[in-house]
């Protein structure tokens, strides 16, 4: 059986005038990648920081390794913090920041586990340098590495690579999962990319107004969503007489399509070139709005045209 | 000229009138010769210069040195803290800082006579103690060296906490959060990431208490009651009384030279730092 390493029971934080969190249980498998996935102001970043213990919650339990951890403060947890903007301190050089909390735990004689974070990290050469010194890549692997070193019972990251540039985001999903399945440490991510934390997780959970609404694999939260908002959070839908399809999963057709697939007429209203693709925006006759992908090498449809929208019934999202 | 540069005008000429025109006065009349009456006269000579070697002039500016380090040293204590409290203080932080800024309210020269109120034989602490029974004779408080700083440290504390609260002020909280979270307790935090980071409200606030101590005047000649002579109370004895005007003029020259040699090296040494 799996062991748990993190759960939060019945978890409830309220602030003046506000519910930011509204009763949210978790539990996160040892050793997994985890995402919490919501738009702003959903709770996510609150659940965060209530393990950390940087806030405390209303009302609700957090366990680690089957201990009830409430009343320790930030520093008595065996949990680290990866911040947004990676809060590294800026009057210490790169080892510094990572040799800081073996200090404060009094350790000595950790030179060979520090070369081992920096190795894992990438960032052998550049250890003296001050954060002001790094680029923002390298400053998340510092930040990174200042937690993975103290081997915490959970890693948290808040949003870790919102300030990184798209190019460079892409590749550090990569290596940020490399690095967790490496380290072999419990990763719990904060997000409000959804394709960040698709390609990352062994399990999310979509968090909306401070309830979770569903927890699950990628592939099963978005093929069976459970609720609209999971359907709509995790990617484009297409609600079409009250089933989803998603866009990659919708055809145009000029005739109906046979062969049990489904199909509804409709008149094209834009098509837009994305270079490995055109996406078709279509007005169905019922007065809904789809969009499919279609193939380069497809026909391509110029807005008025009459086609029909067809999809198969397996690709169909049915929510309640 | 573009609009902008001439912002500055107003102040070019402030500075013009009332620092670069009496300084250069200041330097004349160090290098000219004794009036009889005070004042000036040809011709030019050193001889100011050469009397300020005098080991007796030279122990006022050590101790006047010792006593502005004294009360720098005793505000950068007393200050951190109050403006660690204040930054920290959320939703009642103006109240503070105004509390901080009261004495500003009324004149320096009234507020150090007040302390001659509170600590004379007849004062309010003698009264009190000798009432209590505590002592039976009033303590001789004022008119020594302790009196001195004490007066010192009170009139320029504002000038440390305000630099420091601002430095404090702008640190990222996130920092501090992070340290929690890496494992240092609140003592470890303050010592190993606010302290650092808040270096330039020290420094600053350091540069604001020392000079203006160094020279102070008003402070040991009401307070140190003429015993404790510092060197801010020597020059202007030397423009009444002593009736030397060049030799005033070279100890406020010797002032100038060696505060702007000091403050110079510790902002060069600062501004490397943060390189």
């Amino acid at each position: 059986m799996e062991q748990t390493n993190l759960e939060v029971r019945q978890l409830v934080k309220e602030y003046p005038g506000q519910r930011a969190l509204d009763g949210i249980s978790l539990s996160v498998p040892q050793g997994s990648f985890f995402s919490l996935l919501g738009p702003s102001g959903c709770g996510k970043t609150t659940t965060l920081r209530l393990i950390a213990g940087f806030e405390q919650p209303t009302a609700g339990e957090v366990i680690l390794k089957g201990e009830v951890v409430n009343h320790r403060k930030p520093y008595e947890r065996r949990v680290s913090t990866v911040f947004q903007n990676y809060a590294l301190f800026p009057h210490l050089s790169a080892r510094a920041n990572i040799e800081f909390g073996l200090k404060r735990q009094g350790r000595t004689n950790f030179g060979s586990r520090v070369e081992d974070v920096l190795k894992l990290v990438g960032l052998a050469t550049k250890e003296n340098r001050k954060p002001a010194q790094l680029s923002g890549g390298e400053r998340q692997r510092v930040a990174l590495a200042r937690s993975l070193v103290l081997e915490p019972d959970v890693l948290l990251l808040d949003e870790p690579l919102a300030a990184l540039d798209p190019k460079l985001r892409k590749q550090m999903r990569v290596e940020l999962k490399g690095i967790q399945r490496r380290a072999g440490i419990t990763f719990l991510l904060v997000t409000h990319d959804q394709e960040e934390a698709l390609s990352m997780s062994d399990q999310l959970a979509v968090m909306n107004e401070g309830r979770i609404e569903q927890v699950g694999s990628p592939e099963e939260v978005y093929f069976h969503p459970r609720t609209k908002f999971v359907a709509g959070f995790l990617g484009a839908v297409n609600w079409i007489a009250g089933v989803g399809v998603r866009p990659e999963a919708t055809r145009i057709a000029r005739l109906p399509e046979n062969h049990g697939a489904r199909s509804s007429p409709a008149r094209v209203t834009n098509s837009v070139f994305l270079g490995d693709c055109f996406q078709v925006l279509c007005q169905l006759d019922s007065g809904e709005e789809a969009v499919a992908q279609v193939p380069r090498s497809f026909a391509t449809f110029s807005p008025g045209e009459a086609v029909h929208i067809c999809w198969s019934p397996s690709d169909e999202i049915l929510v309640p | 000229m573009k609009l902008r540069s001439w912002f500055l005008l107003p102040t070019w000429l402030w500075m013009l009138v009332f620092f670069a025109a009496p300084f250069v006065i200041v330097l004349a009349y160090s290098l000219l010769t004794r009036g009889v009456y005070g004042g000036v006269e040809q011709p030019w000579t050193v001889e100011a210069y050469q009397r300020l070697i005098d080991p007796l002039y030279l122990t006022i500016l050590f101790r006047s040195f010792a006593m502005a380090l004294a009360a720098t040293a005793i505000c950068l204590v007393m200050a951190f803290p109050v403006a660690l409290f204040i930054s920290r203080s959320h939703s009642r932080k103006n109240f503070y800082l105004q509390l901080v800024m009261l004495p500003f309210w009324t004149s320096f020269l009234v507020r150090t006579y007040a302390w001659l109120f509170l600590l004379r034989d007849t004062g309010l602490v003698n009264t009190v103690l000798m009432n209590l029974g505590v002592i039976h004779a009033p303590l001789s408080l004022l008119y020594n060296d302790g009196t001195v700083l004490l007066g010192l440290v009170y009139g320029y504390l504002p000038f440390m906490v305000l630099p420091i609260y601002a430095t404090l002020e702008r640190l990222d909280p996130a920092l501090v959060e992070a340290a929690a979270d890496l494992g240092a307790r609140p003592l470890a935090t303050v010592f190993r990431v606010i302290l650092p980071l808040s270096r330039p409200g020290l420094v600053a606030g350091s540069v604001l208490v020392f000079i203006p101590c160094l020279g102070a005047y008003l402070t040991p000649d009401l307070l140190g009651g003429g015993r404790t002579v510092l060197v801010g109370n020597l020059v202007q004895n030397q423009f009444t009384n002593a009736r030397d005007w060049p030799f005033g003029s070279a100890v406020s020259m010797l002032l100038m030279v060696l505060v702007v040699v000091l403050v110079w090296g510790l902002l060069r040494r600062e501004s490397e730092q943060l390189a």
